[in-house]
């Protein structure tokens, strides 16, 4: 479903919507940029969402979805950055700037990999549960820092566009790679769910030989 | 005990990791949270800002650009909107949306005859998309601007 939406949004954003009156062509990469930060937030927030729960109810099952999310938002998170870089490059003058925008969600994406790393690190389930949730959830801070940096401090990133500020047939192309962003976010954080899932079944059939050797 | 190679490589990771984290927090932030002065504070500072390594922000102010194409020299001044301005003297190639009016970050330093000396010109955009008027086209300024360089 995410597939022939992400077509039609590509279609509507590259070829039906205008291009921009200052930047031309290159204005279309923001089909895929912002779109790209929408389907990180979604991720992270799944990730910061199922670590609470796992803290409070210890199901595996949360400590799964809550890895599949961040995994998730760790990739499209790093999508934004590359497409952000692309986009800076032609229309700012340079691929990257240590400005407030850019620096915190630089910061995110380290601070999310570390997650990941802090998981690899740690043999015991349990621990490796409760130690990655209590760096996603202090982790997440970064979420909101990240959308205010731009109305907190002077960057040279723009803050947040609004339908007031965009020409309505852009909208609509951007809203339709959004959602399409969004249901391919949820597919993939499924499809990694459920291999989180196979991965734990099979540690345990390791460490207890003879249980679930199906 | 020696760790095994996947382990020692994962604790590398995260080392690394723990030390760009270090870098971002104590390095960049703090010297970044101010990204840019705007050229009201900059000639508040006078002469104490001069030779220092600076960003300043404002408005490419319309009606004094200036391009020598001899000698590869863009002027402009960089106003706020206290009505304060600095000249400006760029040399490196400026992004294709520059134009008069337009939001500039320069990075460069001021010098006591009061010039901006920039190497890095960025331009900041607005959060506004829209489709050009009929018959215009983009970077229609900066192509009248460098014609010489680029024909």
């Amino acid at each position: 479903m995410a597939l022939p939406a992400v077509a039609v949004g590509l279609y509507l954003g590259l070829v039906w919507a205008p291009p921009d009156a200052m930047m031309g062509n290159v204005q279309r990469i923001m089909y895929v940029h912002f779109p790209s930060w929408i389907a990180t937030a979604l991720s992270y927030l799944t990730g910061f969402l199922c670590s609470v729960l796992y803290l409070v109810r210890r199901r595996p099952a949360l400590d799964h979805l809550a890895q599949a999310g961040v995994e998730v938002g760790v990739l499209f998170n790093t999508t934004g950055l590359i497409t952000g870089s692309i986009w800076g490059r032609p229309t700012w003058g340079v691929w990257w700037t240590w400005d407030p925008r850019l620096t915190t969600t630089a910061i995110m994406l380290i601070i999310f990999v570390g997650y990941l790393l802090v998981r690899a690190f740690l043999e015991d389930p349990d621990a490796r549960a409760r130690v990655g949730a209590l760096v996603a959830i202090v982790g997440f801070v970064t979420l909101p820092i990240v959308y205010f940096s731009v109305r907190w401090w002077r960057t040279l990133h723009q803050p947040q566009s609004s339908p007031n500020t965009v020409d309505p047939e852009m909208v609509v192309a951007l809203r339709t790679m959004m959602v399409a962003f969004a249901l391919g976010a949820a597919y993939l954080i499924s499809r990694r769910y459920e291999l989180a899932r196979l991965e734990a079944a099979a540690e345990q059939s390791e460490v207890e030989p003879g249980v679930g050797t199906a | 005990m020696l760790l095994s190679g996947r382990r020692a490589g994962i604790a590398l990771g995260g080392g690394i990791v723990a030390l760009v984290f270090a870098y971002l927090v104590w390095g960049g932030i703090g010297n970044n949270l101010v990204y840019f002065l705007t050229p009201t504070e900059l000639l508040a500072k006078g002469p104490a800002a001069y030779g220092a390594s600076i960003r300043l922000g404002g408005i490419v102010q319309p009606g004094t650009v200036h391009w020598d194409a001899d000698r590869h020299e863009l002027r402009f001044r960089l106003a706020d909107t206290n009505d304060h301005n600095v000249e400006v003297v760029s040399t490196g190639v400026p992004p294709e949306m520059f134009t008069e009016g337009i939001g500039a970050v320069v990075e460069g330093v001021w010098t006591p005859d009061g010039v901006f000396h920039c190497h890095n010109l960025m331009i900041k955009h607005s959060n506004e998309y829209r489709p050009p008027p009929p018959g215009a086209k983009p970077a229609e300024y900066y192509r009248q601007l460098f014609r010489k360089q680029l024909s």
